[in-house]
């Protein structure tokens, strides 16, 4: 079972509709009650920075319960997309702290004549690591991204899979229980599913 | 360095009044089949993302076919865009929270241009999509159309192009009228000219029929993706409907 929070931040039928379609039972909350029972949490994000930390901070029982499960229970977390960015402690994109739950920050990034931002579209990953979000991948993966900003985790053994665009970034991270991806692996075909699968074994 | 992002190469589909169709320079219809197993045909051949147009709810001032939009995205686990009769904020988040990535808008951008900033202000400029439909005149001149061809607007598709970027639209699709249904290339300088006017992704539609045209467009006219129309729904020009995508390897050998 996972739980995916629902703190008002983008649109999560397509993730419960993924996780149907492999099978993975899946609840969608913003119930602190329900969120301490959980027993994986996919923390989803589409928007901005300061509007995701405003909406968690602004939830007190919401962020109590998300702590307790993500660092004293240490159950499977896994932030998507945004997501992924508030697990930093912070962006250039706003002025609120982070979660802060995985040693980094969120920087724009740089665009060019070449290089357009959003980084919008599948792109490939390099520098993958061999975790237990990356089993089983094939070799020609590759994955729908659509950010603005970018994460560069500080400690280069919480980085999980890289990408470039104009620069490198990184696109997977875990530190501990914790889990970040930039993609949306619920719009990534069976990629996609492959990562969700592996984080419902976790 | 340059990106490894790769060029998408995505299949339109044809709504009308439920049903897949498929025209020739916005006329002709042939009727495809139906769209959400159509739909699911593309999920299998994992392509890179599924635009999906109502034509006629514009003309006949219908809202969108939720309905069908969401059981259309239970079949796909790809990015997702819908144009076609969108004329509200709210309109556009019901087909957004159903599943889709990006919201198509021509006509009504006409009639009600705030609507591409309102959206972008509170969806992201990454989730709006502007269609520009462009007729070619006798005299060689690009003419901008909307409500599915059958109205001719004043402002030329380059100036409209560079307005809707500075209204907030993420992306601009551009169809060529006179190259649709055609199978015979894209309008090659009318792409360019949108592409080297807007620092937004510019997609091509209109003509791709054969992988060497989506070449051609990628790399004489710098777009970013390419929009197939006949091609993925008839066997060859002129023969039956065959749901199918280009082989992948030559695909992006010239990509």
């Amino acid at each position: 079972m996972i739980t995916i929070i629902n703190y008002g931040m983008g649109n999560l039928g397509s993730m419960v509709n993924m996780l149907k379609k492999i099978g993975v039972p899946a609840i969608v909350s913003d119930d602190s009650e329900q969120i301490l029972k959980a027993k994986r949490l996919i923390l989803p994000g589409v928007g901005a920075f300061d509007a995701a930390m405003k909406a968690i901070n602004s939830q007190p029982k919401l962020y109590e319960a998300l702590c307790e499960m993500a660092l004293i229970k240490r159950i499977p977390v896994l932030g998507v997309c945004l997501g992924m960015q508030i697990l930093t402690s912070s962006s250039e994109e706003g002025e609120l702290k982070g979660l802060d739950w995985i040693p980094g920050k969120t920087k724009k990034i740089p665009s060019s004549d070449n290089i357009k931002v959003p980084h919008m579209g599948w792109n490939t990953p390099h520098d993958v690591t061999e975790n237990d979000l990356t089993e089983n991948l094939e070799t020609a993966h590759r994955y729908y991204f659509v950010h603005s900003y970018c994460v560069h985790v500080e400690d280069s053994i919480h980085s999980i899979m890289r990408v470039n665009h104009g620069i490198d970034f990184d696109v997977a991270i875990n530190k501990e229980n914790i889990f970040g991806v930039q993609f949306h692996p619920e719009k990534s075909h069976k990629y996609g599913m492959q990562i969700l699968r592996n984080f419902s074994k976790l | 360095m340059i990106t490894t992002l790769r060029t998408r190469v995505i299949p339109i589909l044809l709504l009308r009044n439920g049903s897949l169709v498929k025209t020739v320079n916005f006329n002709r219809f042939s009727y495809i089949g139906d769209p959400c197993n159509t739909a699911r045909i593309f999920n299998d051949l994992e392509v890179d993302e599924l635009c999906l147009l109502d034509i006629t709810a514009t003309i006949d001032n219908k809202p969108p076919n939720f309905k069908l939009l969401e059981t259309l995205a239970n079949e796909c686990f790809m990015p997702l865009s819908y144009g076609g009769g969108v004329k509200t904020v709210n309109q556009a988040r019901t087909i957004l929270n159903i599943g889709y990535e990006k919201i198509i808008i021509n006509s009504e951008a006409f009639v009600n241009e705030s609507l591409i900033g309102d959206l972008a202000d509170i969806f992201g400029s990454q989730a709006i999509v502007v269609a520009i439909d462009v007729k070619r005149n006798y005299f060689g001149k690009l003419k901008t159309i909307s409500r599915s061809g059958t109205r001719k607007e004043t402002v030329d598709p380059v100036a409209w192009s560079k307005r809707v970027e500075e209204l907030g639209a993420g992306e601009i699709i551009i169809t060529s009228i006179n190259k649709e249904g055609t199978w015979n290339g894209f309008d090659i300088d009318l792409c360019k000219n949108i592409s080297e006017s807007v620092s937004v992704p510019v997609i091509a539609h209109g003509g791709g029929g054969s992988i060497e045209d989506i070449h051609n467009v990628v790399n004489k006219a710098n777009v970013s993706a390419v929009a197939l129309g006949s091609m993925v729904v008839f066997q060859k020009k002129d023969m039956g409907v065959l749901v199918n995508f280009p082989d992948e390897k030559k695909l992006r050998s010239g990509l």
